[in-house]
């Protein structure tokens, strides 16, 4: 009940000498929004790929609402309820973006009708409220692969969002939405999480979505957790911001 | 090559698909009736047509098979084998398109954990294991002689040759349109649409909580089932079966006939189909041994200009334009 959403521990994988994950223990609680932070190469996109069994560990463990999940096929562990967006978004380039939102819907029941449209009355409404929440409705009918880069980082969003996880998992979900319209979509996006209590870890350069946004800050060094905590407390920490390469002061307007 | 090759045509107003497939149909018909002899070579082009919509399936997830006539051919074998004990060909249809699903099946397990040149090849290898099966096996299949297929029967009743032509051509017809209506909704469909997705990610598939193994299986069954229809309604048809039904020539001309046609529809193998083997006939009597350097160049021209083949051009006439 009250327990961990998600529970690593001891998390091991070297790619060769490169330590990716050396000795990860994270616990993610149920509700909260947990933002990792960290240099290039620190092994946070490794994080996300062995929690989604796209990556195997080396070693440790890993417990998705109190049941291990190490092991499981990708698909098997998105079943359970954790979703994920991708740092490259991964769209049906071919796809319009519609039909791309509607394909999350559909495979939530499997995706097994080989008669009905995929676009039926429902999930074309459905994918249609997904879109609006995230601006994109205007982009409906538009091929995926047509689209520019914040555009399609949202759809990848969108479409991890109407799989209904439980727990979802973003690599970088601002990286090429323009500056402009950083601060609303964050907004948006942490809305729709919350209205539908979605627990969310999600990787972000920005420290000023971080500051305003996340609950608890997972600092990623070489593989390690340098840091955890509120994210007032882990952003003046004067030991993060000597020793982690990378992370800036937090600046205030 | 699956990537112009299959590319979408431009979307067409599904009323101007049903027109054109009306038209198609009644040109069809008068085509079969105005000229007897022609009668013979619709119905195994509609018999072809089915077995490459199975084609244009896998086409559409980015996969070409190069041995898919063996789904024709074990359909058409199951014809010749049981024709003698169960002369009804209203019952011999299902039967080889369930056998030919059967051995889909099998064969579909183990060649979707395969995608590109690995997946065509495989199935090539796979057709012409058949092939020397059919060869060799001469106690059972008599060999390259082949098997002629004893009468048939159609619900009971034995037809005048001249009225089991016309009743060839209608079931070829009227498989054509169901088989034609039922990929078309397919496409459609979340498994059309998902199978269309392994082409560009198939990795979201799986992080969507999908199998795309499983998507492409259920296809390559669908289009094994079509494959044996075909062979059954070929065997109907000539009355002959012969290994040559299951050599990689026979599976290149299902591919060259879905590029010919287009992936872009339904309608597509059945506009390849009835080109492919009209331009055969009368190629083959106009310039005799020429006729396969004819269908080389007009296939050459249609991936250079129309890589949409033949129902692009058409869609390309029929398109709203933006
Ligand atoms: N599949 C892989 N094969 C080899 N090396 C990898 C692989 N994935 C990540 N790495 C390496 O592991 C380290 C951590 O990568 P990554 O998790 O992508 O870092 P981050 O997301 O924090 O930028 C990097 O040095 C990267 O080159
Ligand atoms: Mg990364």
């Amino acid at each position: 009940m009250s327990g961990p959403l998600l529970s690593a521990r001891g998390l091991r994988l070297a790619f060769g000498g490169v330590k990716a994950a050396d000795g990860i223990d994270l616990d993610v609680m149920p509700g909260e929004f947990l933002a990792i932070i960290g240099p290039n190469g620190a092994g946070k996109t490794t994080f996300i790929n062995m929690t989604t069994g796209y990556l195997k560990p080396q070693g440790g463990s890993i417990a998705y609402d109190g049941e291990p999940i190490l092991g499981l096929a990708p698909r098997a562990i998105v079943r359970r309820g954790i979703g994920r967006s991708f740092q490259l978004p991964q769209l049906f380039a071919e796809h319009t973006v519609l039909e791309n939102a509607a394909l999350a819907i559909a495979a939530r029941s499997g995706l097994w009708s080989p008669l009905t449209p995929l676009l039926r009355p429902a999930w074309r409404a459905e994918a249609m409220a997904v879109l609006e929440r995230f601006g994109l409705a205007p982009l409906a009918e538009a091929r995926a692969d047509a689209l520019n880069e914040g555009a399609r980082k949202l759809a990848d969003i969108a479409m991890a969002v109407a799989l209904q996880p439980r727990l979802i998992l973003m690599d970088e979900p601002t990286s090429g939405v323009a500056a402009a319209e950083k601060m609303s979509v964050v907004e948006t996006l942490v809305r729709v999480l919350r209205e539908a209590k979605v627990t969310a870890v999600f990787v972000e350069h920005d420290m000023e979505v971080v500051e305003r946004f996340a609950d608890r800050v997972a600092v990623w060094n070489q593989g390690r957790i340098a840091a955890l905590g509120p994210p007032q407390q882990v952003l003046n920490d004067p030991a993060v911001l000597r020793d982690v390469i990378g992370i800036e002061p937090a600046h205030h307007a | 090559m699956s990537g112009t090759v299959t590319a979408p045509a431009r979307r067409v107003a599904p009323i101007g698909e049903a027109l054109l497939a009306l038209l198609g149909i009644a040109a069809v018909i008068l085509a079969a009736w105005a000229v007897p002899w022609l009668k013979f070579i619709l119905t195994v082009a509609l018999a072809k047509g089915i077995a490459v919509l199975g084609i244009l399936l896998l086409l559409r997830a980015g996969q070409v098979s190069f041995g898919h006539s063996m789904f024709l051919a074990i359909g058409a074998y199951t014809v010749a084998f049981l024709a003698p004990a169960l002369p009804e060909a209203l019952l011999l249809l299902p039967l080889g398109a369930a056998i030919a699903g059967l051995f889909g099946l099998v064969i579909g397990l183990f060649v979707v954990r395969y995608r590109d040149i690995f997946f065509g090849m495989l199935n090539l290898a796979l057709s012409m294991v058949l092939y020397s099966l059919l060869e060799k096996l001469y106690s059972l299949t008599k060999g390259t002689d082949g098997i002629r297929v004893s009468g048939l029967r159609f619900a009971g009743i034995t037809p005048d040759l001249a009225t089991q032509e016309w009743v060839m051509f209608g079931l070829a017809l009227g498989l054509a349109i169901l088989f034609g209506l039922l990929v078309r909704a397919y496409l459609g469909s979340p498994m059309g649409r998902a199978l269309a997705g392994i082409k560009t990610r198939e990795t979201r598939l799986e992080f969507m909580g999908v199998s795309a193994r499983r998507v492409l299986l259920a296809a390559y069954v669908l289009s094994a089932v079509m494959g044996g229809v075909a062979g059954t309604l070929v065997a109907m048809t000539s009355r002959h079966v012969t290994p040559q039904l299951a050599y990689w020539t026979s599976s290149g001309e299902l591919v060259f006939i879905a590029v010919l046609g287009g992936a872009g529809s339904a309608l597509g193998p059945f506009l390849g189909a009835a080109a492919f083997e009209l331009v055969r006939v009368y190629a083959a009597a106009a310039v005799a041994d020429a006729w396969q350097m004819i269908l080389g160049a007009v296939l050459l021209l249609v991936i250079l200009f129309a890589p949409g083949g033949l129902w692009g051009m058409l869609a390309g006439r029929l398109g709203r334009r933006p």
